[in-house]
C-alpha cells in the first residue's frame, strides 16, 4: 500500500496529520458556533471566527454515500470502495471502507463505521471500516 | 414592458468536432472563433472584448491580434462559458467594451495541450484524490447512492437519462453517438464506478465554440438573427470538494443560479420552451429539474423516466444529445450554449416548434459551480 497517494501536507493541516500518526482522528470546531467542522482550517467556516479548537474525534460515523471505483488508482486494485463517511460529530469525509466487500450488497448506506489508520510509509491516513459491534 | 439589452449576434463550434487531433487546444479556440466571426461578418479588429475559461486568456488575444479594453478569464470548468456571457453583458452594459467574443477550445481527447483546464484544489488532493477518485467518473457520482436512498432515484431512471438523450443526438448530424439504445444497454455497458455504467458517463472529445454579443440595439447591423438575453442569468459556486455539499441530493449551487436567472428574467417555468441542463453524467440533468425548480425535490428520475423530456415531451431538454451524445471535450458549457442559440434561431437539426425562450444551466467542476443563462427569440417582454 505503501505506492498510494501520499498527501501534501501544508502548515495549516499539520496538526490533522500529526493526529493521525498518533492514532487520532483530530476534529476541528468553533466553540461559538458550537460546530465541528472539516477540512481542517484555522477558522470558522461558519462565522469566521479564529479562535477555534482542535479535538478528538468519536472515530464514529456511518455509511453516507459511496462509489465501487473500476478506474485505476496507484496502489489500489480495482475495484474499490470510495465512501463518504459522516461523523458522529456532524462533518463528511471521505474514505476507503476497509475491512468489507467493494459490493453493494455488503455497503448499506448509513451503516456504523469506526476510524482506522492506514500507514502510507511514515504517514498515518484515516480510514473507516464496519463498527465492532456492527460484525 | 422590458427591452432586450443584450443580443448574441455570432455563434459557432469548431469546423469539426469529436477528434481533431490536427489542431492544437489554441487552434481550437482560434477556429471556434473565425467561424463565430464569419458567422457574423466580423473581424478581429472588432472585437474589443474577449472571454474565455479554462485557457489564458491573454494567449487567445494574442493569437487572434486583438486588442481588448475588457476581458475575463473566469475558470470555474465548464459552466464558465455561461457565467462569461453574464460578466459579459455586464461589462457591456456598463460601457466597458462593446463587442465581446467568448471563447471556448478543448482537445479533451487528443491532449494537444500543455495544460488541463480546471484549477487543481490543494485540499480536494489532500482529503480526497489520496483516496483513490482520481477522474471524474469516480467523484462526480459521490453523491448519488445517497440521493437514490434518500428520494427513490433508481438505476432505471439514471439509464433514461441517457437513452432519452440518444433519441435526441439520432437528429443532429454532428453528433458523436447517434444510434438508439436502451435501458438494458445502459445497465450493461462497462462498469466504471458503480452505480455509474459507461453510457451514464460523458464522451470524451476535441472541439470548441465561440459566442460574439453586443449590445441589443446594435443587433440588427448583424446579418444573423439575434439572440437576446432576458435578464442577466446567474452564478453562484459551492466548491471543489464534492464530499462537502451541503446536500447530497440537491446542489446548492444550481438552487442560487437558476432562481437568480429565473428571477432576473421575469419568467416562471411554465414560460420555458427549451432546456439544456450540462450533463457531465447521468445524473445532473435530474438535479438540474429539480434545482431549477422544474420539478419537486426527488422527482427528476421519474420525470425523465416518464418522458417528458424526450423528443415530443412538454420539456424538450438536452436537445444536441448533450455531454452524453453530442460531445463533451471537458468543458461543455459553452455546446449547451451553442444549441440554446440554435434553438433560438429557429435552426437546430433538433428544433423544438416555435420555440421562444431557452434556459441554459450548466455545472463547474463537479458541483463546484454554477451558472444559468435565459435566451430568447424576442427583444421586449
Amino acid at each position: 500500500m505503501s505506492d498510494r497517494p501520499l498527501p501534501t501536507i501544508y502548515p495549516e493541516t499539520q496538526f490533522y496529520w500529526d493526529g493521525a500518526r498518533d492514532g487520532k482522528l483530530l476534529l476541528q470546531s468553533c466553540p461559538s458556533c458550537d460546530k465541528a467542522y472539516f477540512p481542517p482550517r484555522p477558522f470558522c467556516p461558519t462565522c469566521g471566527s479564529r479562535d477555534v479548537v482542535v479535538s478528538e474525534a468519536s472515530g464514529k460515523g456511518r455509511l453516507y454515500s459511496y462509489i465501487i471505483n473500476h478506474l485505476p488508482a496507484p496502489g489500489y486494485e480495482p475495484p474499490f470502495t470510495v465512501a463518504v463517511v459522516m461523523l458522529d460529530e456532524g462533518v463528511k469525509m471521505v474514505a476507503n471502507i476497509l475491512e468489507c466487500p467493494a459490493d453493494p450488497q455488503a455497503l448499506i448506506l448509513d451503516m456504523p463505521l469506526e476510524v482506522t489508520f492506514e500507514q502510507r510509509g511514515e504517514i498515518a491516513v484515516p480510514q473507516f471500516k464496519p463498527a465492532g459491534d456492527a460484525a | 414592458m422590458s427591452r432586450a439589452s443584450i443580443a448574441i449576434v455570432g455563434a459557432a463550434e469548431t469546423t469539426r468536432m469529436g477528434k481533431v487531433p490536427e489542431l492544437s487546444q489554441t487552434g481550437l479556440h482560434a477556429d471556434a472563433a473565425l467561424n463565430a466571426m464569419a458567422d457574423c461578418g466580423l473581424t478581429p479588429a472588432d472585437i474589443d472584448g474577449v472571454a474565455t475559461g479554462g485557457h489564458d486568456v491573454a494567449e487567445i488575444i494574442q493569437y487572434l491580434g486583438i486588442t481588448p479594453t475588457w476581458y475575463d478569464g473566469t475558470s470555474v470548468g465548464g459552466c464558465s462559458f455561461i457565467t462569461l456571457v453574464r460578466h459579459a453583458a455586464a461589462a457591456i452594459e456598463s460601457g466597458l467594451c462593446r463587442t465581446v467574443l467568448i471563447t471556448h477550445g478543448e482537445s479533451g481527447r487528443s491532449n494537444n495541450r500543455s495544460h488541463r483546464p480546471i484549477f487543481p484544489s490543494m485540499q480536494q488532493q489532500e482529503f480526497e484524490s489520496i483516496y483513490g477518485p482520481l477522474f471524474p467518473p469516480s467523484r462526480f457520482t459521490l453523491p448519488v447512492m445517497r440521493k437514490m436512498k434518500d428520494d427513490g432515484l433508481t438505476e432505471e431512471q439514471l439509464a433514461m437519462v441517457a437513452v432519452v438523450q440518444r433519441e435526441w443526438a439520432a437528429h443532429h448530424p454532428r453528433a458523436t453517438m447517434r444510434d438508439p439504445i436502451t435501458v438494458d444497454d445502459v445497465l450493461n455497458s462497462k462498469m466504471i464506478a458503480w452505480p455509474f455504467r459507461l453510457l451514464m458517463c460523458c464522451l470524451v472529445s476535441d472541439g470548441g465554440g465561440a459566442l460574439i454579443l453586443t449590445s441589443a440595439e446594435r443587433a440588427g447591423d448583424f446579418p444573423t438573427k439575434p439572440v437576446y438575453l432576458r435578464g442577466m442569468g446567474g452564478e453562484s459556486a459551492e466548491g471543489p470538494m464534492i464530499s462537502q455539499m451541503e446536500s447530497f441530493t440537491s446542489s446548492k449551487a444550481f438552487r442560487v443560479s437558476g432562481k437568480m436567472a429565473f428571477d432576473s428574467a421575469g419568467i416562471t417555468h411554465s414560460d420555458v420552451d427549451h432546456l439544456m441542463i450540462y450533463d457531465a453524467f447521468a445524473h445532473l440533468p435530474v438535479y438540474g429539474l429539480e434545482d431549477l425548480g422544474f420539478v419537486k425535490p426527488g422527482e427528476g428520475g421519474a420525470f425523465v423516466a416518464e418522458g417528458h423530456t424526450r423528443p415530443g415531451g412538454a420539456l424538450p431538454l438536452n436537445t444536441n444529445g448533450g455531454g452524453l451524445s453530442y460531445m463533451h471535450s471537458g468543458m461543455y458549457g459553452m455546446y449547451a450554449l451553442q444549441e440554446g442559440v440554435r434553438q433560438m434561431r429557429g435552426v437546430s437539426p433538433a428544433q423544438v416548434p416555435d420555440a421562444k425562450l431557452s434556459v441554459v444551466h450548466g455545472v463547474g467542476g463537479m458541483f463546484s459551480a454554477a451558472a444559468t443563462a435565459v435566451l430568447t427569440t424576442e427583444d421586449r417582454w
